[in-house]
C-alpha cells in the first residue's frame, strides 16, 4: 500500500495538467466555433503549411 | 527638443509621423462582421473566405460557421455593400452587422463562466471518483478514512466555485418565498456535502461526495448547453437588429447633417432619400416621390406622394428625393405606438407553460416532502439524527432532477441547432413545444409568401417596338416597377428604342422623346389613361396607350411549403391587407382555398382568435406591422429576416435566409423535440419509481446512488442525441 503514496499525487498532478490546460483553451478563443472547426478539418487549405 | 532629437538621430524625427500614420491607419482599418445564412459546409467556407480575401483591401476575413458569420479586418476603402456584392456574385447570400452593437462583438462571458465550471466539476467528480471505486471496491479502516478526507479536500472548494450558479438561483428564489429547481439541487448538494463530512469525522462507511460533485456536474452540462443556445439565438436575434438604421438627415440651414434618429426633434426639417425609410412621421414640404407602404398595411402597389402627404414612420421613399416636417418622432411615431399595443397584448407564449416547468411544479414540493418524510420517519424509528440525516441526503441526491435539468436541454439544443443549421432562429425558449402542437397555418401575403418584387405579366401580347420604347424609359428609372420591367425585357433581348431628352418625374414616371413625338412610361392619369384602375404603369406613344399589369413575384420555396403543409394533412389559411383580385390569384396559385383579402390588422388577429376559439392551435407566418397583432395572438409564430423589426420581436422564430420551405420540416423536428422529451420524463419517472424506495428503505449506498444517477443522466442524454 506504500505506492499510494505516490499514486494518488501522481493522479491529481495528471488531472490539474487536464485542467490547466482546458483552461487554457477556453481562454484562447478554442470554443467559438465548434462548427466551423469541425469542417475546416475537411478543407485542403493549409495542408502543407500552417497559416501565416 | 525636436532640434536635439535631429542632431542625435535624424532618422527619428521622420519616425514619430511614421508611428502617427501607421495609427491613424490602424484607426481607418474597420472590422466589418457579415452575417451569412446561407454558409453550412467547409467548401462554403474555403468558398467564402477566399472570395472575401481576395477582395482588393482586405486584409484578413475569418468565417465563424456556428454563428453563420463572417469577421472581415479590411482597409477603409471596402465597405460592406461591396463585399455583399462579391459574395452574391459567388451565390452566398451576406447582410452587414452594425459593428457598433456589442453582440455582435463581444465575447460570450457568461458561457465561458458556465463552461470553466463545468470543467472544474469535471475534474474534481472524476478524481473523486477514482478514490471512491477503491472504497466501494473494499478498502477498509485507515486506507478508506483517508480516501474520505483527499475527497472532502477536492470537493469542498469544487463546489464552492462550481455549484455557485445553483445557490445562487435558489437564495433569489427563497428570497422571495419561490421554491424552483434550484432549491431541492442546493439542498441534495449541501446536505450531502454535511452528511459525509459528518460521516468522515466518524470514520464512517457512507460518504457521498462523488454524488455531490456528479450532481454539480450533470447539472452544469445541462445549464452549458441551454445557455448555449440561447446565446445563440440571443445574439443572431440582436444582430438583425443592427441592421435597422438609425440615422437621418435632417435639415439645418439649408444644410443637411446626419443625426441619431434618437436626437430628431418635432418640427424638425428630415431629408429623406429614395430608397430610405421614413424615420419620423412626418408631412412633405418638397418633392414627389412613391412610397411603399407594404409593410405597415400589405399593399403592395407604391403610393403617389406630394407636398401635403403625411407618412409615417416604416414607409419607404421610392423615387424621388423628399424633404419632410416632422410631426411624431421615437416612440410617439404611429410604428411604435402600434408596436407598443402589440407588446401590450396578451401573446400566445405568455399563456403557454413548458412541458419542463410544468414537470418542476410537481417535482420541488414533491422531493422536499419526500426527504422530509424520510428523514422523520427514520428519526422517530431508530432516534439516530444521523442515520435519519443520511437517508435524506440519499433520497435527494437520488431524486437529481437530470431528466429535467440535462434532459430537456439537449433535446432543445439538439432541436434548435438543427433548425439553425436549415436558416431558422429559434428566439423563444418553449417555441418548439408550442410548434409542435400546430395543426393550422396562417399566412400573410406581401412581403411572406411573395417577395415584394414586381413581376410584368402579359408582355408576349405587346408589340415589339412598343417593348423596346418602354425599355429605353424603364431604364432610366429606379422605380422598383421600372427596374423589374427592363430585367424582363432585357431576358427577352428586346433592343431599347433610341430615345432623347429622357427625364425622371418624381412621383409621375419618365419622359423622352422619340422621332419627334413626346413618349411616357409611368402613373395612369399621368403618362394616358387607364382601363383597370391604373394598378399597373402606362405607356404612351403619341396617342396609342400600352398598358403594363404586374403581379409580385413568389418567394422562393413558397409553393413547396404550402404543398408540403397540406400534404402533413395541416389547413392552410392566407390573410391578406392587399386587394381582392391580387390575393384570389395568388391563392389560387398556391392553391389555398381559405383566404380573406382586405383585412385590417384586427380582422387578422380576430381571425386568429377564432381558428383558436374553434380549438385550432395556429401558427402565424407574417412580416409586416398590420401582422404584429397576428403574430402575438397566433399560438406560435414565425417571420422572415426582412420582416419589420416590431413583427420580428413580436415572432418566435427569424427565417434567416429568403426560403420558405423549412416550415414543414420545422413542424416535423418540433414534433421529434416534444416526443423525445416526454419520453425522457418517462424514462426519469421509471427510474425514480425503482430507486426512490431503495433509498427511504435505507438500502441505497453511494454506489447505488452513484450508479442510479450517471445511467440515468447519460439514457436520458442519449435519448436527446437520438432526435434526428
Amino acid at each position: 500500500m506504500d505506492v499510494l503514496v505516490w499514486l494518488i499525487p501522481i493522479s491529481l498532478f495528471l488531472g490539474a495538467v487536464g485542467l490547466i490546460g482546458f483552461i487554457y483553451t477556453v481562454k484562447s478563443n478554442q470554443y467559438d466555433d465548434p462548427e466551423g472547426d469541425s469542417q475546416r478539418i475537411l478543407s485542403k487549405e493549409w495542408d502543407d503549411h500552417p497559416k501565416p | 527638443m525636436s532640434t536635439a532629437t535631429l542632431s542625435a538621430c535624424p532618422a527619428c524625427s521622420a519616425a514619430p509621423s511614421a508611428q502617427d500614420i501607421a495609427a491613424r491607419a490602424a484607426i481607418r482599418d474597420v472590422k466589418l462582421t457579415l452575417s451569412l445564412p446561407t454558409i453550412h459546409c467547409s467548401a462554403c467556407i474555403s468558398a467564402v473566405e477566399q472570395a472575401l480575401n481576395a477582395h482588393p483591401g482586405v486584409n484578413d476575413a475569418r468565417v465563424n460557421l456556428t454563428l453563420k458569420r463572417a469577421q472581415v479586418d479590411a482597409g477603409s476603402a471596402v465597405t460592406a455593400d461591396e463585399l455583399v456584392h462579391t459574395l452574391a456574385a459567388i451565390g452566398y447570400e451576406a447582410h452587414e452587422l452594425d459593428p457598433g452593437s456589442a453582440a455582435v462583438t463581444a465575447t460570450d462571458k457568461a458561457g465561458r463562466d458556465l463552461l470553466m465550471r463545468l470543467a472544474v466539476a469535471g475534474f474534481a467528480s472524476m478524481n473523486v471518483m477514482l478514490l471512491s471505486v477503491a472504497v466501494w471496491s473494499g478498502a477498509a479502516d485507515a486506507t478508506r478514512d483517508l480516501f474520505h478526507w483527499i475527497s472532502a479536500f477536492i470537493t469542498f472548494p469544487t463546489i464552492a466555485f462550481s455549484a455557485q450558479p445553483f445557490f445562487r438561483n435558489a437564495w433569489s428564489a427563497l428570497k422571495v418565498k419561490r421554491l424552483n429547481m434550484d432549491v431541492p439541487i442546493t439542498l441534495a448538494i449541501l446536505l450531502a456535502l454535511v452528511t459525509s463530512l459528518w460521516e468522515t469525522t466518524l470514520s464512517g462507511e457512507h460518504a457521498y461526495f462523488d454524488a455531490a460533485l456528479a450532481l454539480t456536474f450533470f447539472l452544469l452540462a445541462g445549464r452549458y448547453l441551454d445557455h448555449r443556445t440561447r446565446a445563440i439565438a440571443r445574439s443572431a436575434a440582436e444582430e438583425l437588429t443592427a441592421l435597422e438604421v438609425p440615422r437621418a438627415w435632417r435639415v439645418v440651414d439649408g444644410e443637411e447633417i446626419q443625426t441619431p434618429v434618437a436626437d430628431l426633434h418635432i418640427g424638425d426639417l428630415i431629408r429623406v432619400r429614395p430608397g430610405a425609410r421614413m424615420p419620423v412621421d412626418g408631412e412633405i414640404i418638397e418633392g414627389r416621390s412613391e412610397l411603399d407602404r407594404s409593410l405597415l398595411t400589405g399593399e403592395t402597389l407604391p403610393v403617389p406622394a406630394e407636398p401635403g402627404t403625411a407618412v409615417s414612420a416604416g414607409e419607404v421613399n421610392l423615387t424621388g428625393p423628399l424633404l419632410l416636417r416632422a410631426t411624431a418622432v421615437g416612440q410617439d411615431t404611429s410604428l411604435h405606438r402600434m408596436a407598443d399595443l402589440v407588446a401590450v397584448a396578451e401573446s400566445g407564449r405568455s399563456r403557454y407553460t413548458s412541458l419542463a416547468d410544468s414537470a418542476a411544479k410537481l417535482y420541488a414540493p414533491g422531493v422536499h416532502i419526500l426527504s422530509a418524510l424520510a428523514f422523520v420517519g427514520w428519526y422517530l424509528y431508530s432516534w439516530d439524527l444521523r442515520t435519519a440525516l443520511n437517508i435524506a441526503a440519499a433520497v435527494l441526491i437520488i431524486t437529481c432532477p437530470c431528466a429535467l435539468g440535462l434532459a430537456v436541454p439537449a433535446v432543445t439544443t439538439a432541436a434548435s441547432g438543427r433548425l439553425f443549421k436549415r436558416g431558422m432562429l429559434v428566439k423563444h425558449e418553449t417555441a418548439l413545444e408550442r410548434l409542435a402542437s400546430v395543426d393550422t397555418v396562417v399566412f400573410d401575403k406581401t412581403g411572406t409568401l411573395t417577395a415584394g418584387r414586381p413581376l410584368p405579366l402579359g408582355l408576349d401580347r405587346i408589340d415589339d417596338a412598343s417593348l423596346s420604347v418602354a425599355l429605353a424609359l424603364a431604364e432610366g428609372s429606379a422605380h422598383p416597377l421600372s427596374q423589374s420591367l427592363t430585367r424582363a425585357l432585357r431576358d427577352l433581348a428586346v433592343p431599347p428604342a433610341p430615345v432623347t431628352d429622357l427625364t425622371e418625374m418624381p412621383g409621375y414616371g419618365t419622359q423622352a422623346q422619340l422621332n419627334g413625338q413626346t413618349v411616357r412610361l409611368g402613373r395612369a392619369g399621368w403618362a394616358g389613361p387607364s382601363q383597370n384602375g391604373g394598378t399597373g404603369a402606362v405607356l404612351s406613344i403619341g396617342e396609342q396607350v400600352v398598358e403594363f399589369t404586374f403581379a409580385d413575384d413568389l418567394r422562393p420555396g413558397a409553393e413547396q411549403a404550402v404543398a408540403a403543409l397540406q400534404a402533413a394533412g395541416i389547413h392552410v389559411a392566407l390573410i391578406s391587407g392587399d386587394r381582392q383580385a391580387a390575393v384570389a390569384d395568388l391563392a389560387a396559385r398556391l392553391k389555398i382555398t381559405d383566404w380573406t383579402a382586405e383585412a385590417l390588422p384586427g380582422d387578422k388577429s380576430a381571425r386568429i382568435q377564432a381558428l383558436q376559439d374553434g380549438g385550432a392551435k395556429v401558427l402565424m407566418v407574417g412580416d409586416g406591422l398590420n401582422d404584429t397583432a397576428a403574430l402575438t395572438a397566433a399560438d406560435v409564430s414565425i417571420s422572415p429576416a426582412t420582416a419589420l423589426d416590431a413583427a420580428r420581436v413580436a415572432s418566435d422564430i427569424v427565417l434567416l435566409g429568403g426560403d420558405l420551405s423549412p416550415i414543414p420540416s420545422a413542424l416535423t423536428t418540433a414534433r421529434a423535440a416534444t416526443r423525445r422529451i416526454r419520453e425522457n420524463f418517462r424514462i426519469a419517472t421509471l427510474y425514480n419509481i425503482i430507486a426512490v424506495p431503495l433509498a427511504i428503505a435505507g438500502l441505497a449506498t453511494p454506489l447505488i446512488a452513484a450508479l442510479a444517477m450517471s445511467t440515468s443522466s447519460i439514457t436520458v442524454s442519449l435519448n436527446a442525441l437520438r432526435l434526428r
